[in-house]
């Protein structure tokens, strides 16, 4: 079978090589029998069906027409619960599409079904989940590796061919991290270019949708189709969104490629350092100029994110309380007791862990020590990114510090996990749009990802560069 | 004047801040499209931002921004180019996101003045130290089931300015004349209807009390008064409740108190201690605001006439006191009647104090034995001022004036109608009164004798007389002073 691609699939229903109804079994079939990676928290063919008998009906020309996308289970949706991933949520059923699902609905895909996160997107394993582990599809028997987080359901998706794409979200990481887990690309754009509206939100002021896809042609295709102003998402950046696909310029020549020295980081396994020469003399080698750059205060960038991003998330996830929706405990006997028990139960470890972290941040007579700091912080962080571009179009480094790991590694040590954000952590702060491409394999033939970030809502020289060096890659 | 009160031992001075919460007059929410009508079913008007579903985000709605701003030029403010909105953390069953979206270190309207007028003349300036905008909680219904609590959220996110004063009131009736000012100005801003029944206007009163030169004492919060009335029991309540304290030897905890309507006390809701810690935190789902001068300029020049101008008019063209002026100017429907009524005529406008008297206490006096707003009343102003014409020409006297206005405002009728219909024109002619005088003194010369022997107060007697003869319509003046010239004879 050839590399999946959703440029050449759209060319195949044109030419009526195959029919959507087609198209649809084949994946339908690859989704049942794949079961055992738990990489829905909800699927259901009956649904899917539903979907391809309006589409067959309906005759007018759509970008996406029939094309199979998987949704981060963080996406509200009107014909699919939305979970969050949370027992708090478990047999939520918003009334309302949020403004990306939406957009996909308009162009035509079919969505095959919500895939598993880590609860509400915070952690890097998709092992916070209420409803189980996600298991990478490149796992070998007996040997279970993590797909990376948080969106993991989304990366293993696409990377096991249950979908032509799938929506992710990223705070801090949560596409990047695992598509470079998983082997295939992913892509968070700036923040600003996807509305958030009806993402149930995590860190208001990181957030941001993006795309997993089999090759940056196909993410190309479908950022275009989710990226615009939302008038009702005041952060929503009124920005023209370019044909990235039409646009695409695999000719380097010519451009300067920043490398920054912060990113060489002690205990980096070999493997990692090497793709990332790599890469770089890949660049070279099409006539691009390295410039090795600094980003000084990236030390502190894991340190500031783990202030901001729980300190927003206490205050974001204080709406799930058992008064309107959601899980309610059965244990009350005042108001007190019924937040107290609801949110016991329906949260779990990884989550209240972050909402306490967050409360604890913003409290009186911490809130200059911790948050107030971590903001001034952040703002040197994203002047680092504003003076290196000057000297450079992309920045290249690695995506993760380590290949997929086993599943249950890591489960009990929440700073380790949270070293895995260390190269696309800053890039999150400053709002910077960066993609993930498979580049290289460890020792044990696993995939290794390349991270290129570009200048604010610079996708197109993101894609460029991705695109070019996954040519050359391949 | 003194302001002080008695305690066992010595004087006391009460020392007051007041925190308004006024509900922005606005179709829409303050960050969704949500209708704010007052009295709809409850969760009637809910949208799924309101509701906090998931993944919802607040959007500014500019109009209350720019009713903020013009109410911070109403109050002589400095208007900030740059302000924030920040989350205020706290749970409640009636507050759907956890947190209510206020605005905390960077206010839309900083430091400004408002000006109370006492009777005597004098004036007093209240400082402002912010205005800010806010969300409004929805509501816990706790009295539709023995066991359960229900929560409407149809209030749930509508606009609030929240005025906070410095603590420059010093007794129960200043506070109430400021609450007063601050809902005029608002009022003819048309940036809050004044609502106070139905909460568009309550406030939050913190009180202390010292002896006179002493540094503040500490202070006690009393929450969410909704009426002048109750804000001034409630201040007169909690001043002694703190002096007997103060006086016993025993001191002032800082409580949030609770006022109840029905006893007339207040009690605590909540201690220092027990205080929220609220985690104010900048929303990152809201840019910050930022206001140009120019849009400001704009929004200035869209400011239609204060109180205080048109306080200052009304003294200037019709000689008016301070005080007459100010009460004129408490609400725009007032001084609206009152300009309408004057330019009715121009003669009247040399009787203004007539007319300001016969709005202020006889039209006022049958509103509001009637229960009926000034916008309603029968009587319209042109017709005031047709009846105060006919005073001041001495048509009618103003004992018959107050039945005619007691019937124009049952019939509806004019004053020169019911005046024609029922003969109430003055008597002037001098020889028909001389007749009538004549007559009673003829009938009453045992009065007459008393009367010439000293008695001066009689001549009330006769007058009566000869106004009972007259069905009151007898010119007084004349009536008086030919009666005079009559019995000294």
């Amino acid at each position: 079978m050839s590399k999946p691609s959703l440029k050449q699939t759209l060319k195949d229903l044109e030419t009526k090589k195959i029919s959507i109804r087609e198209l649809s079994q084949d994946y339908l079939k690859r989704i049942k029998e794949k079961k055992n990676l738990n990489v829905f928290i909800h699927f259901s063919e009956e649904n899917v069906l539903k979907q391809i008998d309006n589409l067959e009906k309906d005759n007018s020309a759509k970008k996406l027409k029939g094309i199979p996308i998987a949704i981060k289970d963080l996406f509200c949706t009107k014909s699919m619960p939305t979970t969050a991933a949370s027992k708090i949520l478990e047999n939520f059923n918003p009334t309302y599409e949020s403004y990306v699902t939406q957009k996909l609905l308009d162009e035509g895909s079919i969505f095959v079904g919500k895939t598993n996160l880590d609860e509400f997107a915070m952690g890097s394993a998709t092992n916070t989940s209420f409803f189980g582990n996600t298991i990478n599809p490149l796992s070998k028997e007996n040997e279970p590796l993590a797909p990376g987080g948080s969106s993991g359901g989304s990366a293993a998706a696409v990377a096991a061919n249950l979908c032509l794409g799938a929506t992710g979200t990223d705070t801090g990481g949560s596409i990047r991290q695992p598509a470079s887990f998983c082997g295939v690309v992913g892509i968070k754009p700036t923040y600003g270019l996807c509305s958030r509206w009806g993402i149930a939100a995590f860190a208001s002021s990181l957030d941001q949708a993006g795309i997993f896809s089999h090759n940056v042609e196909d993410a190309s295709i479908l950022l275009q189709s989710i990226a615009g102003f939302d008038q009702r998402d005041s952060t929503s950046a009124k920005v023209d969104i370019p044909n990235y696909f039409e646009n695409l310029d695999h000719d380097l020549n010519g451009k300067t490629v920043g490398i920054p020295k912060e990113y060489s980081i002690d205990g980096t396994p070999m493997e990692i350092s090497q793709i990332w020469e790599d890469a770089i003399k890949v660049l070279e080698k099409k006539g691009v100029k390295i410039k090795n750059i600094s980003l000084p205060h990236t030390k502190y960038a894991l340190p500031t994110y783990y202030i901001i991003a729980p300190a927003e998330a206490s205050s974001n996830l204080a709406r799930y309380d058992g008064v309107k929706y959601g899980f309610r405990s059965d244990e009350i006997d005042s108001l007190d007791e019924m937040y107290e028990n609801t949110r016991a139960q329906g949260f779990g470890r990884e989550v209240k862990r972050r909402i306490l972290i967050g409360t604890y941040v913003l409290s009186a007579g911490y809130y200059d020590a911790y948050y107030l700091k971590a903001q001034k912080v952040r703002k040197l962080i994203a002047d680092d990114f504003n003076k290196a571009f000057k000297e450079c179009d992309f920045i290249v480094t690695p995506t993760a510090p380590s290949a997929a790991f086993p599943l249950n590694e890591k489960q009990n040590d929440p700073i380790k996990m949270y070293l895995n954000d260390v190269f696309t952590v800053p890039a999150s702060l400053a709002g910077l749009p960066g993609i993930s491409i498979p580049f290289g394999k460890d020792k044990n033939n696993l995939p290794l990802g390349i991270q290129i970030l570009g200048k604010h809502f610079d996708e197109q020289q993101v894609f460029n560069a991705a695109a070019s060096l996954e040519r050359s890659y391949e | 004047m003194n302001n002080l009160i008695k305690g066992e031992k010595h004087d006391w001075e009460m020392v007051i801040g007041l925190e308004i919460h006024a509900q922005v007059k606005s179709n829409s929410k303050l960050f969704s499209s949500s209708s704010t009508k007052f009295g709809a079913s409850p969760n009637s008007q809910v949208s799924l931002v309101d509701a906090a579903m998931p993944g919802m985000l607040p959007v500014i709605n500019k109009y209350c921004v720019e009713q903020a701003v013009k109410t911070g030029v109403g109050l002589n403010a400095k208007i900030n180019n740059y302000s924030v909105f920040d989350r205020k953390n706290y749970f409640y069953a009636d507050l759907p996101q956890g947190y209510q979206i206020s605005q905390y270190k960077y206010p839309i309207v900083g430091e400004g003045k408002v000006t109370i007028d006492f009777k005597d003349g004098t004036s007093k300036d209240i400082r402002i130290v912010r205005l800010h905008l806010e969300q409004d909680a929805g509501k816990s219904l706790h009295d539709q089931n023995p066991s359960k609590t229900y929560v409407d959220l149809n209030r749930s996110g509508v606009a609030l300015m929240e005025i906070v004063s410095e603590p420059d009131i010093r007794t129960p009736d200043e506070a109430g004349m400021y609450i007063s000012k601050i809902r005029s100005i608002l009022m003819y801003l048309d940036t809050c209807d004044g609502n106070m029944q139905e909460g568009s206007l309550r406030a939050d009163v913190n009180i202390s009390v010292r002896k006179p030169g002493d540094k503040y004492g500490t202070r006690c919060e009393i929450k969410n008064l909704n009426s002048i009335k109750f804000i001034k029991q409630a201040i007169n309540y909690e001043a002694k409740r703190q002096i007997e304290i103060l006086e016993s030897g025993g001191y002032i905890e800082q409580n949030t108190m609770l006022f109840n309507t029905s006893t007339g006390k207040t009690r605590p809701m909540r201690n220092k201690e027990e205080a929220h810690d609220y985690r104010y935190f900048p929303d990152p789902d809201l840019l910050p605001l930022n206001i140009s001068e120019k849009e400001i300029d704009k929004i200035k020049s869209s400011i239609p006439e204060l109180p205080d101008q048109l306080k200052n008019k009304f003294m200037v063209t019709y000689k008016l006191s301070n005080y007459d002026a100010s009460v004129l100017t408490t609400e725009k429907q007032i001084s609206d009647y009152f300009n309408q009524s004057i330019n009715s005529d121009p003669d009247l406008k040399h009787n203004a104090k007539i007319v300001v008297n016969w709005i202020t206490s006889e039209l006022f006096s049958l509103l509001n034995k009637n229960n009926i707003e000034l916008i309603n009343s029968p009587v319209s102003p042109k017709n005031l001022g047709e009846l105060v014409k006919l005073i001041s020409i001495n048509e009618i006297s103003g004992k018959i004036a107050k039945d005619v206005l007691e019937d124009m405002f049952s019939s509806g009728k004019t004053a020169r109608q019911i005046v024609d219909e029922q003969g109430l024109q003055q008597v002037t002619d001098q020889a028909e009164i001389e007749k009538v005088i004549d007559e009673v003194i003829a009938e009453n010369p045992k009065m007459v004798e008393q009367y010439l022997d000293g008695k001066d107060k009689l001549l009330g007697f006769f007058v009566g007389q000869a106004m009972k003869l007259t069905k009151g319509k007898a010119n007084p003046k004349i009536l008086n002073d030919i009666l005079k010239q009559k019995l000294n004879k």
